[in-house]
């Protein structure tokens, strides 16, 4: 009985951080939007009436959840054996370089759904590549994962560029808009009325579950968890930590990847410089609010979408930037890591 | 190309310094205590941002220089506050506030985009500037291009020769055994830290205030921050180093724009990934270096050890581990 009353207790706990996180994120906002001299509660409806407001705005919040939170099934894999995967947004983009490049073969192929799938696959190899040599760098060459990670963006940044301007460039003009629209057999199918992409939800909701199933309940998930808690541990019980280390990021980038895929296939129909459209970096922010955990990042994921989509608002009806989405984000997590820290303060002085 | 052209587009390269030799000893005296302060491409926009907008309201550079300034030392401040004394990841802490800072600039920013305001003027140096050719290259600028300068060998100094400097790199490398010295670390790092940011906060309001005067949305800065992190690691943590990796980014730059004719299908931003690839390179020498006697070492060509040697250096051994006294 004691256990049930512990648990209750948790959930009561859980409750009030929650509560405590929301009131100061809205605390905050608001504050923000007085100094800025904007109508807070204005401001607020058009977020939500802008991101939830119809089908079709729901339907535009998908289509940006289906990156992110493949991102952040991604960076679940990496954080779990304690690599601050900052790398994603290159791998986002390796896999969406990696997908054009078979889609560009696919133009003459014919048979487009085999292309399709097979851009899939390139994209999940082109993310995990990226991922991989970031591993590598950290094992064999002493990089650290944030550094590699980090100059890796870079790298496919400029290759993307690099691309766009010479050996992909639309015939005659190069520019910043990106290459040429892939012909629209190519593009990933979607739901006309809503421009959803049922494939895309379909391969992401996949992706979470399988996620969950391999962290929660197999060898692998207790390996990445073992090695991630206590290195020295693991590897006096018998576990690699330099192998795990690799299948850890090859499954992250692999993940990054995917969205970077559907980024191309199911969103920009082609690759542009900005083709991750920062989901890499705000997967981050997803999964250090959701404390490192698979389980409720989904549903931070959608809120953090419905931001972004209702912020496209903010310039038109209140000429404010919409950056506050990105404000709010940030300072939602900084409000997070307050009250985390609050709360491991509070369990080792009850211990 | 003439003498004088030169000595003018090698002055550029010193002006575009400026503000990534800022940040960059800025970001070396703090990781040399220990802490890694990942906010800086935020906060360079968001100082680069408050500078401009209070040196326009004011029509006071000065008040702007201090604003910018003390947006950075704020902003690292709270990264080391919520790192060493509430025990958060320095990374996490770190990185969020690079993204929020961003955004914060942008939204506070947006109504002063493409405003003329007061920029720093050129002020050459009485006598120096006449000096042929170096006149050009260092005595030309503005006061912050000098202030820079000046910060490098400050800190080599401060850092390398005085007892202060020696308690710094003590923190950085032990604070357990620095503390049992009598060193109280945490307000050590923390104040380090601010240090630092403070630099960086300059290094933004040189942006807006002198080399690419004015807000903008984009402003120009972005990426500078990276930029700066790659560098102090190039640098091998040694200020004088560092600066060097700063001209070197900035020579490159130049000609970068220089060179655009000769190869028109590259975009400018290419060259600006540089730094990346180099940053990683040189940290695998460093760690190939410290496996010294490995065979793969004494197998290398004689360059490549040479390079090591030359680039040698290593990472404050618990920067980024946050120490709590016990």
């Amino acid at each position: 009985m004691e256990w049930v009353a512990g648990k209750k207790e948790n959930m009561k706990r859980t409750l009030l951080e929650i509560g405590v996180i929301l009131g100061g994120v809205f605390a905050i906002t608001t504050l923000i939007l007085v100094v800025a001299g904007a109508p807070p509660m204005q401001a607020f409806y058009h977020l939500i009436a802008g991101s939830i407001g119809s089908w079709l705005k729901v339907a535009q919040v998908l289509m940006g959840w289906i990156p992110l939170c493949l991102c952040a099934c991604g960076l679940v894999y990496s954080f779990r054996i304690g690599l601050w995967n900052i790398g994603v947004e290159g791998q986002v983009v390796a896999g969406a370089v990696a997908a054009t490049f078979v889609l560009r073969l696919g133009v003459e192929a014919g048979s487009p759904g085999v292309m399709l799938v097979l851009a899939f696959f390139g994209g999940l190899l082109g993310g995990s590549l990226w991922a991989i040599i970031a591993g590598f760098l950290k094992i064999k060459g002493g990089v650290n994962e944030i550094f590699g990670g980090l100059g890796m963006n870079f790298v496919a940044q400029g290759i993307t560029l690099w691309l766009i301007f010479g050996p992909w460039k639309r015939p005659g003009v190069a520019s910043m808009s990106g290459t040429e629209l892939f012909p629209t057999n190519l593009w990933l199918p979607s739901i006309a009325s809503l421009r959803l992409s049922p494939t895309g939800l379909g391969l992401t909701i996949a992706v979470l579950l399988v996620t969950a199933w391999v962290l929660s309940r197999t060898r692998l998930g207790l390996a990445l968890k073992g090695i991630g808690n206590n290195p020295r541990a693991a590897y006096l019980h018998g576990l690699k930590p330099n192998r795990y280390i690799i299948i850890a990021m090859g499954l992250a980038g692999g993940c990054a990847g995917l969205a970077g895929t559907f980024q191309v296939t199911g969103v920009y129909h082609r690759l542009i410089p900005a083709i991750s459209s920062n989901y890499g970096y705000l997967a981050l922010l997803v999964v250090m609010l959701a404390n490192y955990r698979i389980g409720i990042a989904p549903a931070i994921a959608f809120f953090f979408v419905c931001l972004n989509v209702g912020g496209i608002q903010l310039p038109m009806m209140l000429q404010l930037d919409s950056s506050l989405s990105g404000i709010i984000q940030g300072i939602c997590v900084l409000t997070a890591l307050l009250v985390y820290s609050w709360r491991r303060k509070r369990t080792i002085t009850e211990e | 190309m003439s003498e004088i052209d030169l000595a003018v587009l090698l002055g550029s390269v010193v002006a575009g310094a400026a503000p990534i030799v800022l940040a960059s000893v800025g970001e070396t005296i703090t990781e040399k205590s220990g802490v890694i302060n990942l906010s800086l491409d935020g906060s360079i926009l968001l100082s680069a941002m408050v500078a401009f907008v209070i040196s326009y309201e004011t029509q006071n550079l000065l008040l702007g220089f201090a604003g910018g300034a003390a947006v950075g030392g704020l902003i690292a401040a709270i990264v080391g506050i919520f790192s060493i004394y509430l025990g958060q990841s320095q990374v996490a802490v770190g990185f969020v506030l690079t993204l929020t800072a961003k955004d914060l600039a942008y939204f506070f920013g947006n109504p002063y985009a493409r405003l003329y305001g007061p920029q720093a003027a050129p002020w050459p140096v009485p006598w120096l500037h006449k000096i042929p050719f170096l006149g050009e290259l260092f005595f030309s600028h503005s006061v912050m291009i000098y202030v820079s300068i000046f910060m490098i060998f400050f800190w080599w100094w401060y850092l390398q020769r005085t007892p202060l400097g020696l308690r710094i790199r003590a923190v950085g490398e032990h604070p357990q055994a620095a503390y049992a010295r009598g060193t109280n670390s945490r307000l050590a790092q923390l104040r380090y830290t601010v240090m630092g940011g403070l630099l960086v906060g300059l290094a933004g309001a040189t942006f807006s205030l002198c080399i690419k005067p004015g807000w903008g949305r984009p402003q120009g800065a972005e990426g500078t921050g990276w930029i700066a992190l790659a560098i102090v690691i190039f640098g091998g943590w040694h200020p004088v180093r560092v600066a060097f990796g700063a001209y070197l980014f900035s020579f490159l730059q130049v000609m970068g724009i220089q060179f655009q004719g000769l190869w028109p299908s590259v975009p400018s931003q290419v060259f600006q990934v540089a730094p990346f690839p180099l940053m990683i390179f040189t940290l695998v020498l460093m760690y190939a270096a410290q496996q010294g006697s490995s065979d793969a070492v004494s197998k290398a060509p004689s360059w490549l050890r040479r390079l090591a040697q030359v680039l040698s250096g290593t990472a404050p051994a618990s920067l980024g581990k946050p120490f709590r006294p016990e």
